[in-house]
């Protein structure tokens, strides 16, 4: 029982220490955004001499922090927003009709998932920006044409736990299909709308390449911004690590309050 | 029953709307245009496999195919050891268990192109800086070179990605009986014995699950990339899909890299229902 105990202890140390390695990145990265570009140079392990906040000042105001966040907060809360909304009409129409058309749709989707981004890339440019389309609607359109067949998969599986008696109550007492979904199937899939709005958040919020060919410079989304800032003070360190941490965060701060649900909303997603 | 289909279709319309009109669409029409001469707006003449046959002879095209392939089997090797071994650590009842977990998947949450320019940072200054104050020189130069480029591509994925694949296997860890541990242990099975007859079978599914993720990821890998070696040095970190958004959008060649594009998309099934196919039937054996 005793060697157990010395057992777990030492397990405990390693896992603390693998936790220290695993946050070392980011150390470093806040540690040099305090330093002048002569004191990166001659070390990066240690602490600033006198902690240079004009690196943070410049870096705020080259990132357009304040609007490239108001644009990735947009593009984000609006895309998470109808892939929610439309997933799970579309997962609840799919779980409840139960035909061969439906099993074939639920399919469709799910086989869309195997196409790579890169290989429909190309042509969705071409056609959007035909149809005058290259902007954040026709970007938030894209997520959900992207984020919808993993959203709907996820949302059919929860149905199967919701008995349809519940529907044909409901609908004795007169209510009309969308009353039924708003009124009591949607609040109960409450659960698998955290997953999919958490898995989804993620995606839409990091993502580069697809806002990086529909948008324009004055719309940047912070990872655009982020790209373009640094190039510009490509050996520039001390500027670069100020302005890569204050674009990240947004999301340290959206971590520290809700990472039991982040974790156990990725958990549920993953396993399904 | 009119009405029942009515409400059917109402439900469906955006989803299948969007799906048609961002993937479906475009997945057709891309792989017209691929054998024609294409420039992203008009396309004049009907070329059949022409590009296909250039395609095959780029060498730098096949040099990126190779390249990622390298690099998809070692983050998937690298990464589901990570993930297990993490899984494993913080499924014990260790007083930092929740802070762990924590710490290990922060990195997923911040996206990879933030992610590169960090690690761009520690290859260069951080790992340059210890190399001279150690007088280690294999510390020095790194991402200037293929091979650190290579490994500097792993070992950022691999830090990002772990914290993820170990979320999968602690589900199905969590999911373990434990009377069937302790009866085991009772039965004075050795910790290792447990793992490897008990553990290791009831986590096997979670292998099937994190390595689909973690095959088609690496094959479709752009952020990382871009921001950690910009393919460099001489293009010789060159992923797929960095090669395919390189062609279309700096040298113009929509055609063709839509041609790219499709024998990427072949490759990624591939992979990916293999995969699949080749992991359900194992399971079964078990």
């Amino acid at each position: 029982m005793k060697d157990k105990k010395r057992n777990l202890i030492i397990i405990e140390i390693i896992g603390l220490l693998l936790a220290l390695l695993w946050i070392s990145p980011f150390y470093l990265m806040i540690v040099n955004a305090f330093k002048t570009k002569k004191e990166i140079f001659s070390g990066v392990l240690g602490l600033p001499e006198g902690f240079e906040t004009n690196n943070f000042v410049q870096a705020f105001q080259d990132l357009d922090f304040i609007n490239s966040l108001f644009n990735s907060l947009l593009i984000t809360v609006v895309g998470v927003g109808i892939i929610i909304l439309f997933s799970s009409m579309a997962g609840y129409a799919l779980a409840r009709n139960k035909s061969k058309l439906s099993g074939l749709i639920l399919l469709l989707f799910v086989a869309a998932m195997l196409i790579p981004f890169q290989s429909v890339m190309i042509p969705l440019v071409s056609l959007f920006s035909k149809a005058d389309m290259l902007n954040r609607a026709g970007l938030i359109f894209m997520y959900l044409g992207f984020g919808s067949s993993l959203s709907i998969f996820l949302y059919h599986g929860a149905m199967t736990g919701i008995s349809t008696s519940l529907d044909e109550a409901a609908i004795i007492d007169g209510a009309n299909k969308f009353q039924v979904f708003w009124h009591i199937i949607f609040p109960l899939l409450k659960p698998i709308s955290v997953t999919v709005g958490i898995l989804n958040v993620i995606w839409i919020w990091n993502d580069y390449l697809l806002p990086s060919l529909i948008l324009s410079d004055e719309n940047a989304t912070i990872p655009i911004k982020m790209f373009l800032f640094f190039g510009q003070y490509t050996k520039q360190w001390h500027l670069a690590l100020a302005g890569l941490t204050i674009a990240i965060i947004p999301v340290i701060i959206g971590y520290f309050f809700a990472q039991k649900q982040i974790i156990e909303g990725v958990s549920e997603g993953a396993v399904k | 029953m009119r009405n029942r289909d009515f409400s059917f279709w109402l439900f469906l319309t955006p989803v299948i709307l969007s799906l048609s009109l961002v993937i479906l669409v475009p997945f057709v029409y891309g792989f017209i245009y691929s054998f024609t001469n294409w420039n992203g707006m008009v396309a004049t003449e009907f070329l059949g496999f022409k590009n296909y046959i250039t395609l095959f002879k780029d060498a730098e095209f096949r040099a990126s195919i190779w390249f990622t392939t390298k690099f998809a089997i070692c983050s998937v090797i690298l990464l589901n050891f990570l993930g297990l071994g993490l899984a494993l650590l913080v499924t014990r009842n260790l007083k930092t268990n929740n802070l762990m977990r924590t710490v290990f998947f922060m990195p997923n949450l911040i996206g990879g192109l933030i992610l590169g320019f960090i690690w761009q940072f520690i290859f260069i200054s951080v790992f340059g800086n210890l190399g001279d104050l150690l007088g280690i020189e294999a510390l020095t130069g790194w991402l200037s070179t293929t091979a650190t480029g290579f490994w500097g591509l792993v070992i950022l994925t691999s830090w990002q990605m772990a914290g993820y694949i170990m979320i999968i296997y602690i589900a199905y860890l969590e999911n373990i009986p434990k009377d069937l541990l302790e009866a085991a242990e009772i039965d004075g099975a050795s910790s290792f014995q447990r793992f490897r007859n008990i553990t290791f079978p009831l986590v096997a599914p979670a292998f099937t699950v994190s390595m689909f993720l973690t095959l088609s990821n690496s094959f479709q890998i752009y952020d990382q990339n871009l921001s950690l070696t910009n393919g460099g040095p001489f293009n010789s970190t060159q992923m797929v899909a960095m090669n395919i958004v390189k062609t279309a959008f700096t040298e113009n060649k929509m055609a063709f890299a839509q041609s790219k594009a499709v024998i990427f998309f072949v490759i990624v099934a591939a992979v990916a229902i293999t995969q699949v196919y080749y992991n359900k039937k194992k399971e079964v054996d078990m």
